[in-house]
């Protein structure tokens, strides 16, 4: 069969129900073996919301995600979603289109370096040199994407090799030599972080993103409720563990919850699982967590005592690891009078520093309140995407994620334009969920010409877009560190989002009066197909608490 | 400081100290890695975008068509190797990576010398390569070239001997190391 038509029942061995793409010269091939080939295929307006979506459709059902584009244009367009996925650990294919064999290398007409490009970017990449290879390829392309630290893999298939005759034969194993995650974690290690944890008198637990890409959000539980730790999440993690809780202190991290910092700052032992001490965590590096011994279990040994020394250090995975550890920290049975102390230094926190902000005093929504009310009018039962940005904050600390793969976002590398084409991916991947983004003024029109594949395709997302005219984040930093000098931050009021919404045939809303809002929400909610909604907020709004960048979690403000 | 959100100027010392690398002992890494194209890019790459110097690097065949080696020494403390060598490891094409400790590793380098000399000169220069094991590969009326092998110090050491002659232009391979033992590196 050609090598385009083995591609096909190289997705369908690999459980793929659907491919975001947009064809172009290079991988004509592929998408005449699209046609019959038994695979959905989403046509998206630009490749990276084809890019995005197959991310948010990753991280909505935990399977691989994938993605398709031509050479040239087509793949440089990818660039961000697959940098995206690599920051993330988020489980996509891309597959690429090249130009023909013997004009590699001779800056031919929509040539790039797709593989050279991509290099510093993707977990792994895979050059077709020959037909033949391609079933493999792309076989292992999905092996590596899923397992150890999910990321990006991407197959570039130059054009006249994906149209010739190959001898396929379904491949059922993997040749990968220099691949082996290691996901078990080591008894030894678990039982030292047993006792260590059994000692402790101010633990916390510290867990992130990869506690939701091993799909160990119930051994997280179990092992938090096993005694009565603490347990505070990265905006990635957000999920992993159940808000409310009493035992949940809130997120982390710059915009986090004064309870989890502090608890942090002032912690002896910190039991960080799939986390891996990023800046917006630690803050400045030399005075965080000044009092504590870490615990730190990742699946990736790299990120280990990359930025914090560990003192224990367990490599696997947080569903492996904590099946173990849960075991051995009951068979030591600790006395869990002994955090007494410990958790009446936290509710003090809890009780003196809830999250909270001024309302107003008329109808103008504020845009916490406008998180809030979208938690009320969806039961907070939502999958919620968000851009990067104020709003992306204000979701994170108001939108109390009940389960894991609920709250879609961007968070390493902070790509704007995230949310809707994540949206749209997470509402093809879960059809009995409803999927909201919360989107900000700034960033949804960078990816917003897929309300045309979503409309076209009735992908029933809503869109609740966080419309304060501004670059809301950037806006405040020059408000606070920049002497409050505003410079090119003002978005006004431009485009016209109901009518925008209604040119790409979706439905269009405003909504302006915080009395009604939850009910118009609902409604919106209830409207067919996708909707887009311009929620007018308080202009001039900070996300607060905040650590200031570089400093200690101490020097909270707000 | 430092956070390029924040308005405070940064000072040229400070983003030179930013910058800076721990140095500590030299590491050799002997790095097993597939045949495969661009191989040698990703793990380049790799140095280059986490901020580490390669001070040398070869590359070559195994007694295995299926594996080569690359051998690479890098400057640096116990702590950024140990996150250079796990970042490699990540490499999907990357099958084994030894730090070679210095006693217990034949490491060796080949340099090609060309110095001016013309007459009297010449039976000094063939002298002193002779005390060095090098060989005389080419000679003519204005210049020798000379073979050294050996250890990185050793080239080093002959490079200062003939450098007051005239050298030309100096040639090195990079060092390729061994472990001593039975045991394969």
């Amino acid at each position: 069969m050609r090598a385009v038509d083995a591609v096909m029942e190289c997705l369908k061995a690999e459980g793929v129900d659907v491919v975001f793409g947009l064809p172009g010269g290079a991988n004509l091939p592929t998408y005449d073996a699209f046609v019959g080939g038994g695979i959905r295929h989403i046509l998206v307006r630009h490749e990276a919301g084809g890019g995005h979506a197959a991310e948010g459709y990753a991280k909505a059902t935990g399977k691989v995600g994938v993605a398709f584009a031509t050479s040239g244009p087509g793949a440089t367009n990818l660039i961000t979603p697959i940098c995206d996925a690599m920051m993330d650990s988020v489980p996509v294919v891309f597959i690429t289109g090249q130009v023909r064999t013997e004009l590699l290398g001779t800056d031919g007409f929509q040539e790039a370096d797709t593989i050279g490009i991509t290099m510093p970017v993707v977990k792994h990449s895979f050059m077709i040199q020959s037909p033949q290879e391609i079933p493999r390829a792309i076989h292992e392309a999905f092996h590596i994407a899923r397992t150890g630290r999910p990321g990006p893999v991407l197959v570039d298939i130059p054009m006249d090799l994906s149209r010739a005759e190959i001898d396929y034969e379904p491949v059922t194993d993997v040749h990968l030599p220099g691949y082996q995650p290691r996901v078990e974690g080591n008894q030894k290690q678990v039982r030292q972080a047993a006792k260590a944890l059994a000692a402790a008198q101010r633990p916390v637990i510290y867990a992130g993103g990869g506690v939701v890409n091993a799909n160990a959000s119930e051994g997280l539980i179990e092992f938090a409720t096993s005694d009565r730790f603490p347990v505070t999440c990265t905006l990635m993690g957000l999920g992993a563990f159940p808000a409310p809780h009493d035992q949940w202190l809130g997120m982390l991290g710059m915009h986090g919850t004064r309870a989890a910092n502090y608890a942090m700052d002032e912690a002896d032992l910190i039991c960080a699982i799939g986390a891996r001490f990023d800046d917006r965590i630690t803050g400045k590096l030399s005075e965080f967590a000044p009092r504590a011994k870490f615990i730190h279990i990742d699946v990736d040994p790299a990120e280990i005592s990359k930025n914090v020394p560990a003192h224990i250090p367990i490599v696997g995975d947080a569903k492996h690891v904590l099946a173990k550890l849960v075991i051995e920290y009951r068979a030591i049975g600790a006395d869990p009078a002994r955090l007494a102390a410990w958790w009446t230094r936290i509710e003090g926190w809890r009780e003196k520093y809830p999250l909270g902000y001024e309302d107003s005093p008329d109808a103008e929504i504020k845009p916490q309140f406008m998180v809030q009310a979208l938690h009320e009018a969806t039961g907070g039962q939502a999958i919620v995407t968000s851009d990067v940005g104020q709003h992306q904050m204000w979701a994170a600390q108001y939108y109390d994620f009940p389960a894991p793969r609920r709250w879609i976002n961007s968070g390493g590398l902070g790509t704007m334009g995230f949310g809707l084409p994540a949206a749209m991916g997470a509402a093809i991947g879960c059809p009995d969920q409803l999927v909201c983004c919360i989107a900000g003024d700034g960033s949804v029109q960078m990816n917003a010409q897929e309300l045309a594949t979503c409309a076209q395709n009735n992908i029933p997302i809503k869109v609740f877009i966080m419309n304060n005219g501004y670059l809301g984040m950037v806006r405040q930093w020059q408000e606070l560190f920049w002497d409050g000098k505003y410079s090119h931050v003002d978005t006004g009021e431009f485009p016209d989002y109901v009518k925008l919404a209604e040119a790409y045939g979706a439905t269009g809303l405003r909504f302006e009066d915080k009395a009604t809002l939850v009910e118009d929400m609902k409604r919106a909610i209830a409207t067919d197909g996708p909707v887009l909604v311009d929620v007018r907020v308080t202009r001039e709004e900070n996300t607060y608490p905040m650590i200031p960048a570089g400093q200690a979690a101490r020097e909270m403000v707000g | 400081m430092g956070e390029p959100g924040t308005k405070a100027t940064l000072s040229l010392a400070e983003l030179e100290a930013a910058t800076s690398m721990r140095t500590g002992r030299k590491h050799v890494l002997s790095i097993l890695v597939e045949n495969k194209s661009g191989v040698l890019t990703r793990i380049a790459g790799l140095f280059a975008r986490r901020g580490f110097n390669i001070d040398t690097l070869t590359v070559g065949p195994t007694d295995d068509d299926q594996v080569s080696r690359v051998t690479l020494t890098v400057d640096g403390a116990l702590h950024p190797i140990d996150q250079v060598t796990k970042q490699l490891h990540k490499l999907i094409n990357v099958l084994k990576i030894r730090d070679l400790e210095p006693a217990d590793t034949v490491a060796r380098e080949l340099a090609l010398f060309k110095v001016a000399a013309d007459g009297v000169q010449r039976g000094e220069l063939m002298q002193i390569a002779e005390i060095f094991r090098g060989k005389v590969v080419d000679v003519t009326k204005r210049a020798v070239i000379i073979e050294v092998t050996g250890t990185t110090d050793k080239i080093e050491a002959f490079e200062g001997m003939v450098r007051p002659f005239g050298l030309i232009e100096m040639m090195r391979t990079g060092e390729i190391a061994i472990s001593r033992g039975r045991s394969e590196t």
